[in-house]
């Protein structure tokens, strides 16, 4: 690829993430809550993903169980209002059908369940779930010989779950280099900063002790991001893991900077400030 | 000093709860399940480091490259072995059934039960079928997963049970848990006129004054008990409930009708199991009998060796007729 295809790939897929927090923002003015500041934190890893033509997975918006596709296992089920604004950005849900967030009949329920929303491959929520699954799916499409591969997004408060660690140990085992994780680092949980609930740092020691291909960037940096995809792309001999420093509330300069909390308290009259404040966002 | 008494001890071999005379198969679950896989290419079996403990090793030597070992970690072994359904393979998972319920509890009811997947738990050590204690004796696994909706629960006899419940389960588009009978297992429904239907009770034996409603190896013990106490003039019939969720029911409500003593008998505490299934389901329908409950006791329970053990907690053959015989007079 020339810089030049990079550089648009880099912008085309920035500019998505910008969309993908706008539509957060506008899911979470309409319920008058939401985690927001994951949302806006992940935004740039999702857009590397599900960018419509430019992202990572092999996906058919419209055939969302088609047998190729890459899975996306969201084991943070809280995420999903950040994953909602994604599979909009892929095609796989219609735009509109986000306002429906949360609310009752909708399709788009507060934590992600894979039987209500077409492209969510599990249900979250249960933390240290979806590496497990993630190891079974790969050895069930390798056994198949299937080219689909399974992404599996995390966050560093999971990495306190033991079942986190069993899964890692056994998609090591078994040499599943069609699986990789992707570890969202906020630094945050539910009790508070991660340092003092739970050191998990060194991470990237860990999951290289635990025989990962592991490579650490700035999560809120496209190319950074896309460097390290193709990084992970030019080591298929053991599972990888992409580890993504990221930062609660990134986007909005005034969340950005406000006290950290795990569900970040918005007051009714900032949702619109949020979206004019949206760096990068030029429509 | 007299020489010590010798005493039963503790198996530290596969413990068969087989009488000596008794014909057995042996590994019956493994052996069935490699046949079922010669047919099926989406069969795939896992195991938590219990292979040769769970009769798995017959199926993984049968069809290496459809086996996968998880290491001692049962809730990756459940988790993948969803992961493995939801691309399109049937898998039977094989633990002990205290780690299947205990330990890995969420993984089994969110990864592999709402979801519905195909995937077969099997649990072997059920009940009171080994002396290690508690840390291996799963006494309360039918009332943890009882609860669980979406899951079909087997308690199997024997032999014959087993060998016609796996394809039987396999063929279920849902989740399964069978409790896993190893090593040289009885058999003895052969003798009867029977077949595993899942979800159905099945009469095995007419009787006017006892009906046993029994399930797993206590058919067996049930089974055994109605021919002794026809030699005491007492006549007792014996219902079969393989199937704990769904419970038949209707066979059940059949069963309790009229004035014949009602004897629930299960390898499992009386709390949350068939009993009180049972109990529930009579209830619910209006209809007022006395159940007596055999069944092992509210007590984590003490090791040592099988005989002794149902002896000690009523599930031998004579301990079930003593009962019987007791609420009789």
């Amino acid at each position: 690829m020339t810089t030049t295809t990079i550089e648009t790939k880099a912008t085309r897929i920035a500019q998505a993430a910008t969309r993908i927090r706008r539509s957060a923002l506008l899911m979470g003015e309409v319920q008058g809550q939401g985690y927001i500041g994951q949302a806006l934190g992940v935004a740039d890893v999702l857009a590397v993903f599900y960018t419509r033509g430019d992202g990572e997975l092999r996906l058919r918006p419209d055939d969302p169980h088609w047998d190729g596709r890459d899975r996306f296992l969201l084991s943070i089920g809280h995420y999903a209002i950040a994953l909602y604004a994604a599979l909009a950005e892929a095609g796989t849900i219609p735009p509109e059908e986000l306002e429906t967030y949360g609310a009752d009949e909708s399709r788009l329920p507060m934590s992600g369940m894979a039987s209500y929303t077409p492209g969510m491959e599990i249900s979250g929520g249960s933390l240290g779930h979806g590496l497990g699954v993630a190891c079974g799916m790969g050895l069930g499409l390798r056994h198949r010989g299937n080219p689909a591969r399974v992404f599996n997004l995390l966050s560093d408060g999971e990495l306190d779950e033991g079942s986190t660690w069993e899964a890692a140990m056994a998609c090591a085992h078994h040499g599943l280099s069609n699986v990789t994780a992707i570890v969202d680092v906020n630094g945050l949980q539910a009790d508070g900063p991660t340092t003092g609930v739970l050191r998990t740092e060194p991470v990237t020691a860990k999951w290289e002790a635990f025989g990962w291909h592991a490579v650490r960037v700035d999560g809120n940096d496209v190319p950074a991001l896309l460097a390290g995809l193709d990084e992970i792309r030019a080591h298929p001999d053991a599972p990888s893991v992409l580890i993504c420093d990221t930062r609660i509330g990134h986007g909005v300069p005034f969340l950005e900077t406000r006290e950290k909390a795990h569900f970040m308290p918005v007051a009714e009259h900032e949702w619109d400030a949020a979206r004019h404040a949206l760096e990068g966002d030029r429509s | 000093m007299s020489a010590p008494v010798k005493r039963l001890t503790t198996s530290a071999m596969i413990a068969s709860f087989a009488d000596a005379d008794q014909r057995t198969n042996s590994a019956p679950f493994g052996h069935a399940l490699a046949r079922l896989a010669d047919e099926r290419p989406e069969i795939v079996g896992l195991s938590a480091d219990l292979a040769k403990y769970t009769d798995m090793h017959v199926f993984r030597d049968a069809h290496p490259n459809r086996f996968f070992q998880m290491g001692m970690a049962e809730q990756a072994m459940l988790g993948a072995a969803a992961g493995l359904a939801e691309v399109g393979l049937v898998p039977f998972a094989s633990t002990y059934s205290v780690f299947a319920t205990r330990r890995a509890y969420d993984f089994l009811c969110l990864d592999i039960a709402e979801p519905y997947l195909n995937v077969n738990v099997v649990g072997a050590l059920p009940g009171l079928t080994t002396g290690y204690g508690p840390s291996h004796q799963a006494t309360e696994d039918l009332a943890i997963l009882r609860a669980c909706p979406n899951l079909t629960i087997v308690d199997p006899c024997d032999s014959v049970d087993i060998e016609q419940a796996v394809p039987a389960l396999a063929d279920h588009p849902g989740p399964t848990y069978l409790r896993l009978l190893r090593g040289k297992v009885p058999t003895v429904l052969d003798e009867y006129d029977y077949r595993f239907e899942l979800g159905r009770a099945a009469s095995l034996r007419d009787g006017n004054d006892v009906v046993f409603i029994s399930t797993g190896l206590m058919t067996m013990r049930a089974l055994q008990a109605a021919e002794r106490l026809q030699k005491d003039h007492v006549d007792a019939a014996v219902l079969h409930v393989p199937t704990i969720k769904p419970l038949d029911t209707a066979a059940i409500l059949n069963a309790v009708r009229g004035d014949r003593l009602v004897v629930t008998c299960e390898n499992h505490t009386r709390i949350g199991g068939l009993s009180e299934a049972v109990a529930a389901a009579v209830a619910y329908a209006g209809i007022a009998t006395r159940i007596v409950p055999a069944a092992l006791p509210d007590e984590f329970l003490a090791a040592g060796a099988l005989p002794t053990l149902h002896d000690r907690y009523g599930l031998s053959t004579d301990a079930l007729c003593a009962r019987v015989k007791k609420e009789l007079q």
